[in-house]
């Protein structure tokens, strides 16, 4: 069957390489932190100003002044830095973070993503989402691959406010991994027990496999 | 509030000097009706708690406040959404914020929202003399609409204007009496930024000291950004989110 919430945050972890400076959305991606082997000798960024995030504090650690982008307590790791807004953002727009794992609403086939709002939805602002999204070398989305009644979430072209333009390199559902190739996705892996018809079936634009 | 014409500060500092006795005396002529306010902060961590509750107390109304999240449930500078003393908000994110989404949705407040990145650059840009900036941030987005915008190296960039404001106020965790200040893990945020782009920026520390106690190396903030200081050893420090884990195998 289809890939559960935790094999999606595996599968999003598998595509971490060694050495990279990573930064984690809110929500599921921040899960992406529990599955990075130390091995790889990854540095965490948290937008907030934190660049070598440690895991949540024992209770005998946490200090209100050290937050993570979500506002949640954490830890600093030997090497980490801190630093002000400006500089932390200068370190995504600038193309220092080489990866960022980003939660979805929609990816066109363009690789426009949408992120932030939804029309008619009590709005809580872009955050640090369209910096990540313009910014980040690469970019990786973790979404559902459709609504509950069967709406495409990856499309030809977005129906949702973009968060930004043409910025997507792989988004990862519940049916797959997919890279947005403009007129199409390509799908580089299925979930197991997936058929390329159900993935036609619950996808917006033309997708191809192999 | 309607006393802009207020008496001096009842304490004023030595000549020369820059140290209040408490914010009273630090915001004390300050507050005006109308005026644009910078907070440090964000969310509830790091923000200058004394002096948004001075300011709730005095009450300045029509404010626009300048901040990335103007305050979270119920604390920080959300009092002054509670008490209707602000009419404008220029932020990044609102979510988690019931009294700005209450009067954003009633037409009583007015909310820009900012990329985040974007946010902070405008606040440096507008402390650091500069007319604005071209990012990519925003552009094809709904944050671009209205805007000046180029192509740079084949890039589509949003022209953005600084930020300035009447009054900055920050906290960092050590001061001198110039102003030079350090600020703690991840309180830094905003807060070094502000200092630079308020017309009088007034610096809330946890403790204060003799002015070379500070190596100039481990200066964040240096004491020309910062015209007033005031010493408050205690905050109440309200964790928005307390994540921990168990004490693990070591």
């Amino acid at each position: 069957m289809s890939w559960s919430r935790e094999q999606m945050v595996q599968r999003a972890a598998a595509e971490v390489r060694a050495g990279e400076i990573v930064n984690l959305g809110i929500g599921m991606p921040t899960e992406v932190a529990n599955e990075i082997p130390p091995a790889l000798g990854v540095m965490l960024h948290s937008e907030n100003g934190l660049l070598g995030m440690g895991p949540f504090p024992t209770d005998d650690e946490v200090d209100p002044l050290l937050i993570n982008a979500g506002k949640q307590t954490v830890t600093a790791l030997p090497g980490a830095s801190t630093f002000d807004s400006a500089l932390s953002f200068a370190m995504i727009r600038g193309g220092h973070v080489d990866l960022a794992i980003l939660g979805g609403l929609e990816v066109a086939a363009t690789g426009d993503l949408a992120n932030w709002t939804v029309p008619g939805k009590l709005i809580t602002g872009m955050g640090g989402a369209m910096d990540l999204a313009a910014g980040a070398r690469r970019l990786i989305v973790l979404q559902s691959h459709a609504s509950k009644d069967g709406k495409p979430k990856l499309v030809a072209a977005l129906t949702l406010p973009p968060t930004a333009m043409a910025c997507v390199d792989r988004v990862i559902t519940e049916l797959g991994a997919f890279d947005p190739l403009g007129d199409r996705f390509h799908c580089v892996e299925r979930a197991p027990g997936v058929s390329e018809d159900e993935i036609r079936r619950l996808t917006g634009a033309p997708v191809t496999f192999g | 509030m309607t006393d802009s014409t207020s008496a001096p500060p009842t304490s004023s500092p030595a000549p020369g000097g820059k140290v209040f006795r408490d914010v009273a005396s630090a915001l004390g002529d300050l507050l005006r009706d109308g005026m644009r306010i910078m907070s440090g902060g964000f969310g509830l961590s790091g923000i200058p708690e004394a002096c948004i509750d001075e300011i709730a107390r005095r009450g300045p109304r029509n404010l626009t406040i300048i901040s990335n999240n103007c305050g979270n449930q119920g604390q920080g500078l959300a009092v002054l959404l509670q008490k209707r003393l602000v009419a404008a908000v220029v932020c990044s994110y609102v979510g988690g914020n019931p009294d700005l989404a209450e009067q954003y949705l009633a037409g009583s407040i007015a909310v820009e929202l900012n990329p985040q990145g974007t946010f902070a650059e405008r606040i440096r840009a507008g402390g650091a003399g500069l007319g604005g900036f071209f990012t990519p941030t925003g552009a094809g987005t709904i944050v671009a609409e209205g805007k000046e915008t180029r192509l740079i190296d084949g890039r589509p960039h949003v022209f953005e204007t600084p930020l300035r404001a009447d009054l900055a106020v920050v906290r960092a965790q050590v001061a001198d009496r110039f102003g030079n200040a350090r600020f703690h893990r991840t309180a830094r945020n905003f807060s070094p930024l502000m200092a630079m782009a308020g017309a009088v920026t007034v610096l809330e520390v946890d403790r204060l000291v003799d002015v070379g106690a500070i190596d100039p190396d481990d200066v964040h903030l240096p004491g020309l950004f910062v015209d007033r200081i005031v010493h408050v050893p205690v905050h109440r420090n309200v964790i928005e989110s307390r994540t921990t884990r168990a004490r693990g195998p070591a």
